[in-house]
């Protein structure tokens, strides 16, 4: 199954959004987690941490209002929004590492069945390694949510039994958004909670390297 | 008196020698105290072990004191970006070492440094291979590695202002590492934009006290290293 089936990646960061409780401070990883700020339902307020030392992140400046000063962890231009806190970066961990952060959403290049988490290093030995605040993220938030396509670019899975890269964090993941399905980590394996318009879970399985349990509504119990 | 300004930054870094340890604050660009970092790349200390939290980007800044070979060891959590491409090349090289820690764990290693603790247990790595061959000990069921404490002789920080105390406010997010850097060092040496009299700076809004700071020197009109990165610029 090609990995463009199923949600847009504007699509999995809506239904992320939606699981986000009302004034929850929230971090957001680089790169398709980024799009979860634009799509918080409406009524609902949700404050951004970013772990260079800003809660209250607001949208991107426009263009000619940059300031170099006013950064993301991605290193791009953001805004502070009324009732922003700056502060150093061993109290920007300190609300990590100390449960003040209470989801974050975060892209996955693995997620075993029991919630280990690859996604800092491809292992490739010419690689420069550089893991940022990946594992600090995983270690100290409690709700760990993952964005990512279902399969790599070559159609590898990425929900796999065990992972193969080096891990991030073991048994972290709490729920995983791909463009085909919504898939919980649960003490049992993975459970299918919710599957993209037009998608079988039987073709779901076939690209999923671990086994899946179909607990969409009515079918099976909570995690 | 206490004064702790200098008169430019060349003089704010003659102390550094070589084979010294220096934290660099920054986050990207962000704080990058640029003509610090130039002003040590003239004074020539080599054979420096740097603490930051990237590598540099670009050929400027933290990136040209890589490239004019001064620095043995860089100690960071991300020494990636689009423009990296001198640590990359120096690592691969082997011409430059690298100690990879996550960055919540670098931070809180420079905040104990600073805070006379030696070192502290941390959830953070364990079963990664960043955590491989550290002591571990479990806490309340909870598997933690020991981490220990970073101190530097030196470190080099941006601030937004200052006085001769070397009270320092920051400015937004180029605060990053810089109160926590100040603390972790022996002489920390800091380039304000503005360095203001003893009192300008209300109390209330101090974020580093002078206690931590040793050196202050004012720059007017610092360069935005990012601006610096996208113009192709070099130093020297």
């Amino acid at each position: 199954m090609s990995a463009h089936t199923g949600w847009s990646r504007e699509e999995m960061a809506a239904l992320a959004a939606l699981d986000i409780l009302d004034g929850t401070c929230v971090n957001l990883g680089i790169g398709i987690p980024e799009l979860v700020a634009q799509h918080v339902p409406p009524g609902r307020e949700l404050v951004f941490h970013t772990e260079n030392g800003l809660l209250g992140v607001g949208p991107p400046p426009t263009p000619g209002d940059e300031d170099a000063d006013l950064i993301n962890a991605g290193k791009k231009p953001v805004t502070a929004l009324p009732g922003a806190a700056y502060f150093h970066h061993a109290d920007s961990f300190a609300m990590i590492r100390g449960g003040h952060i209470g989801v974050c959403v975060l892209g996955a290049m693995q997620v075993s069945a029991t919630g280990d988490l690859a996604n800092w290093s491809t292992g490739e030995p010419d690689a420069i390694p550089a893991v940022g605040g990946a594992m600090d993220l995983v270690a100290g938030v409690g709700r760990v949510l993952v964005l990512m396509e279902h399969t790599t670019r070559r159609g590898e899975p990425k929900l796999v039994e065990r992972c193969t890269l080096p891990l991030t964090g073991v048994g972290v993941v709490s729920r995983v958004y791909t463009n085909l399905a919504v898939v919980d980590v649960a003490a049992r394996g993975l459970v299918v909670r919710r599957l993209a318009p037009g998608v079988d879970i039987e073709a779901v399985r076939a690209c999923t390297g671990a086994p899946l349990i179909d607990g969409r509504d009515g079918r099976e119990e909570g995690p | 008196m206490i004064d702790k300004r200098c008169s430019s930054a060349h003089e704010a870094v003659a102390c550094v020698h070589d084979g010294a340890t220096v934290m660099i604050g920054g986050f990207g660009s962000a704080g990058s105290p640029v003509e610090l970092i130039h002003a040590l790349i003239d004074h020539g200390a080599r054979g420096l072990t740097v603490i930051s939290n990237n590598a540099g980007c670009g050929r400027v800044g933290l990136a040209a004191l890589i490239e004019a070979g001064r620095v043995e060891r860089v100690v960071c959590s991300f020494p990636r970006s689009a423009d990296s491409e001198v640590f990359a090349s120096m690592y691969r090289a082997g011409r430059v070492a690298l100690d990879l820690v996550p960055q919540g764990t670098l931070a809180e290693r420079i905040r104990a440094g600073g805070a006379g603790v030696p070192a502290f247990y941390t959830p953070v790595s364990v079963g990664t291979p960043l955590g491989e061959g550290k002591e571990r000990r479990s806490f309340a069921g909870r598997e933690c590695v020991l981490e220990h404490a970073l101190t530097a002789d030196f470190a080099l920080v941006r601030a937004e202002r200052a006085d001769r105390y070397g009270n320092l406010v920051y400015r937004k997010t180029a605060r990053n590492f810089g109160p926590i850097m100040c603390m972790a060092s022996r002489v920390a040496i800091v380039q304000a934009r503005r360095v203001v009299e003893p009192g300008e700076i209300d109390p209330e809004v101090v974020v580093t006290p002078g206690v931590f700071v040793q050196r202050v020197v004012e720059v007017r009109d610092p360069a935005d290293e990012s601006a610096l990165v996208r113009e192709g610029r070099r130093y020297p």
